[in-house]
């Protein structure tokens, strides 16, 4: 089913019988496998409003992230939390939307320090699993009116409501950007040249280690955007203050330094490679023990973002990655069905959470239709 | 502004409550002589004013819980409070309630630079994490102008923002990790020194629901490093129109400044008559800092400055050193002061689109010739955060109510214009009633409904919110 309006939507959930696999483009099929009807918001598509000179934009969730980036780069702008593109690693085809983007919170290397989806997210509008059509937050950047649902709805996974339109704030896209690269680090020495930059005045935007790089050696990458004199003054400080660390180059090149951050947002180290594939949330610090830790259990390969907070890993098929005493979260991104049905894709809560959890979704779908199951 | 009766049963129950108080808190931590509980009856909303049953202040988590649990027991309203800073009258307790004051709670738990974390109790003070974290030229971002007295816990509850949210983010862009007592007593953990949330944003859900969810005692929080340093501009423009448009060239520009200040021609008089900081007399006069190192405040100052004099401003002061900078700064961080100098004000926080910051000071303008009423507009220009400072005179019978009333209506010439009524102070009780102009009534269902998963029986802060009439059924049942 593909609704075209808020006000269609809403009657096809009324008139529900069965449950729904909500969808935006599809290309994201993270979670339990639901059985149930395609509902797909990509009939509810355009931008609904974009003032660059408040840094805002509103558009209805079926639009394509292409067509937003598009808009945005017209007016020298651009999503600052740089959200993944999921298709290289799941094998998916279609097209992103943007409402896909907030209800799986998809944010990429900047999050590190821009801050993820959720924290640019201004407002949504959706509708629950009774059909009726909500909204909170709005097109302000600064609201605190009633309870903030704006950011329970994003990661929400289409599972609290459909959502059908969302807004943001925007920043400008800096006219220049560089990435020192250093070369050869083992994966502790890396995540503490990483701590060093980006506990700088030096504004880092993007910090990542690949133990095996494009090349096939370690390479620790780390980013500055800016106005050009800035950018080449910040990258003069750093690599005072890394030094220790080995040799470092410079890569400015808008092209190469664009390819190889998408290379770490959309992990391309891992697309066409067999194997599952599981992501790890940690505190940065916990990162290296975390991939020493995989790499002992079985996972074939390992790679850092968010300056060791983020950590991605190739692992054999079916096995259960969650090693004990795991302090942050994991989940199982890319697996077979009958995996993803037997081992839990998002991280297991605490029975109080569990509670929490639980009542929301009775709350906002208390037919239990929407995605059921997918997260719990 | 109305609150619900008392519960006269409650209230004689007081002394049972106490003898449980004082079984499970330091004789010291429950105050319920009727002279100490006056100390608890008001927040910053001065106008509103009614003392609990009684007061506790819990030391920790688990004494938290233990109140929690006697009063869920009993059926105790339990109104959580920070340093009692909250204009909107989020900690007004009524005479059947509880007042759990977290104010002797404010340790630093933890400090972790390699992480870029700081762990805190929420009574610690906004300014005094900063303060913890400064030899190694750390700061916590969020900086409400109370940021002296407020605590974090507070700060948490309302969703606090400052003057250079723009660059920053305000609170929930900067929580980690919270630790929570449910009103069941229930201690629950959520987030942590990692950056994103397992499940639902349950932390991004907690933070700005005005302790209506659960208490929060202990919060992990992100640091991050100072910058270089900072300077600040000054601009005087002869209308808000062109001032308005300078705002919007420079963010299309693509320069972030951390701040981008306006103030109206009544607040510029009352500043200058109060703090003498040399300010032009004009119509709109904007400061606008940016941050880095000397070379790059240049850079971004240049853009800045370019714009500036295509737009023919009546005056443009760029500091050349720091105290210039602190004389820019000091007429707007005594603005609120010079006002409450002239008369009694009351100070509202409606967030509106930037591209209609013209037409609503045109319109407030309006309304204050047709009110009676001066009121004066300093706020956050880059991200369309109003400060209207509406003057009365609190001693003039009726007056309190106009002023409520002309407040009321320049919020909902906020929302009408596609804004909202609250961009940081928080509803409290102050905007309670206003909020059916901003949601419609399934919106506000949807919330209370989210309210009634961690507190089915409604006991925590019940009467904040929510427009009284619509949690009605919920708080009697």
């Amino acid at each position: 089913m593909k609704p075209v309006s808020e006000s269609e939507l809403s009657e096809m959930i009324v008139a529900a019988e069965g449950p729904f696999r909500v969808v935006g483009g599809d290309t994201r099929p993270v979670g339990r496998v639901v059985d149930g009807d395609v509902l797909s918001t990509a009939q509810m598509s355009g931008v609904v409003d974009y003032e660059p000179g408040a840094l805002t934009l509103v558009a209805q969730a079926g639009t394509p992230v292409s067509e937003i980036k598009r808009r945005l780069a017209a007016e020298g702008q651009r999503l600052p939390f740089e959200p993944m593109d999921h298709r290289g690693l799941l094998g998916t085809s279609g097209e992103p939307t943007i409402g896909g983007v907030v209800a799986a919170n998809v944010s990429g290397p900047r999050r590190v320090q821009a801050g993820a989806c959720r924290d640019f997210l201004l407002g949504v509008r959706f509708v629950d699993g009774m059909g009726r059509v909500l909204k909170n937050g709005g097109r302000v950047m600064k609201n605190v009116t009633g309870y903030d649902l704006v950011k329970l709805m994003a990661g929400s996974r289409g599972t609290l409501g459909v959502l059908t339109e969302v807004s943001f704030k925007v920043l400008p896209t800096p006219p220049s950007r560089a990435v020192l690269l250093i070369e050869g680090l083992d994966d502790t020495r890396a995540v503490a040249a990483m701590t060093r930059a980006l506990g700088s005045p030096f504004e880092v935007t993007g910090a990542a280690h690949m133990p095996v790089g494009m090349d096939g050696d370690p390479v620790t990458m780390i980013r500055i955007e800016g106005f050009t004199d800035s950018v080449e003054y910040r990258v003069g400080r750093l690599r005072d203050l890394l030094s220790e660390f080995g040799a470092i180059t410079v890569e400015t090149d808008p092209e190469r330094t664009a390819a190889g951050w998408r290379w770490v947002r959309d992990v391309e180290a891992f697309h066409e490679r067999a194997g599952d594939v599981w992501r790890y949330s940690v505190k940065p610090s916990d990162g290296p023990a975390l991939g020493e830790a995989l790499r002992e259990m079985g996972a074939v390969a390992v790679l850092y973002d968010w300056g060791g907070g983020l950590v991605w890993a190739l692992t054999p098929q079916g096995a259960d990655m969650r090693p004990a005493g795991l302090r942050g979260h994991a989940t199982l991104v890319r697996a077979s069905e009958e995996t993803r049905a037997r081992l839990p894709v998002f991280h297991p809560e605490p029975l109080a959470i569990q509670k929490i959890s639980q009542g929301l979704r009775d709350r906002f779908d208390p037919k239990g239709i929407l995605n059921p199951g997918l997260m719990g | 502004m109305q609150m619900p009766e008392p519960d006269a049963q409650l209230m004689a129950r007081k002394p049972e409550l106490v003898t449980r108080l004082r079984e499970v808190l330091p004789d010291d931590a429950v105050i319920f002589e009727e002279a100490e509980t006056r100390a608890y009856e008001c927040d910053a909303l001065t106008a509103y004013r009614c003392p609990p049953l009684a007061a506790v202040l819990p030391s920790n988590t688990e004494e938290v819980a233990a109140v929690l649990r006697i009063c869920h027991e009993m059926g105790v309203p339990v109104v959580p409070r920070g340093a009692g800073t909250s204009l909107a009258g989020g900690s007004l307790p009524t005479a059947d309630s509880l007042i759990l004051g977290v104010a002797r709670m404010n340790e630093v738990l933890d400090v972790d630079y390699d992480n870029r974390s700081i762990r805190v109790q929420t009574g610690r003070t906004n300014l005094s994490v900063s303060g913890a974290v400064e030899e190694e030229e750390f700061f916590y971002a969020p900086d409400p102008s109370s940021q002296l007295a407020c605590a974090i816990a507070g700060n948490i509850a309302m969703n606090s923002g400052g003057a250079h949210c723009l660059k920053y983010g305000v609170t929930t862009n900067n929580l980690l990790g919270v630790t929570m007592v449910t009103m069941q007593g229930d201690v629950i953990e959520i987030g942590g020194a990692h950056l994103d949330a397992a499940g639902y944003d349950l932390l991004g859900l907690i933070c700005g629901s005005e302790g209506q969810l659960g208490v929060v005692t202990e919060a992990t929080l992100r640091i991050l490093r100072k910058p270089e340093g900072a300077r600040p501009v000054l601009m005087g423009y002869d209308s808000n129109e062109v001032a308005g448009q300078v705002v919007s060239d420079i963010i299309k520009a693509g320069v972030l400044p951390v701040a981008i200040e306006f103030m109206d021609r009544p607040c510029i008089r009352a500043t200058e008559a109060f703090a003498g900081a040399g300010y032009p007399d004009c119509e709109a006069l904007l400061i606008v800092e940016v941050e880095g190192s000397d070379a790059e405040i240049d850079e971004q100052l240049g853009v800045i400055l370019q714009i500036a004099r295509k737009h023919n401003p009546v005056e443009l002061r760029e500091s050349g050193s720091a105290e210039e900078s602190a004389k820019i700064w000091l007429g707007r961080k005594s603005a609120f002061g010079a006002m409450g100098q002239i008369n009694d004000y009351m100070c509202l926080d409606g967030t509106i689109p930037v591209s209609q910051l013209p037409y609503v000071l045109r319109r407030i303008g309006e309304m204050s010739k047709e009110y009676g009423l001066d009121v004066g507009n300093v706020f956050h220009a880059g991200d369309g955060n109003m400060h209207p400072l509406i003057l009365f005179d609190a001693n003039k019978p009726g007056d309190l109510e106009l002023c409520e009333a002309f407040g009321a209506d320049i919020l909902r010439l906020c929302v009408e214009v596609g804004g909202c009524l609250t961009g940081e102070h928080g509803v409290g009780i102050e905007k309670r009633d206003l909020m059916v102009d901003q949601f419609a009534p399934d919106d506000l269902e949807i919330q209370m409904a989210v309210k009634d998963v961690f507190d089915p029986a409604w006991l925590l802060n019940p009467a904040k919110v929510f427009p009284l009439e619509a949690s009605a059924e919920r708080r009697a049942a």
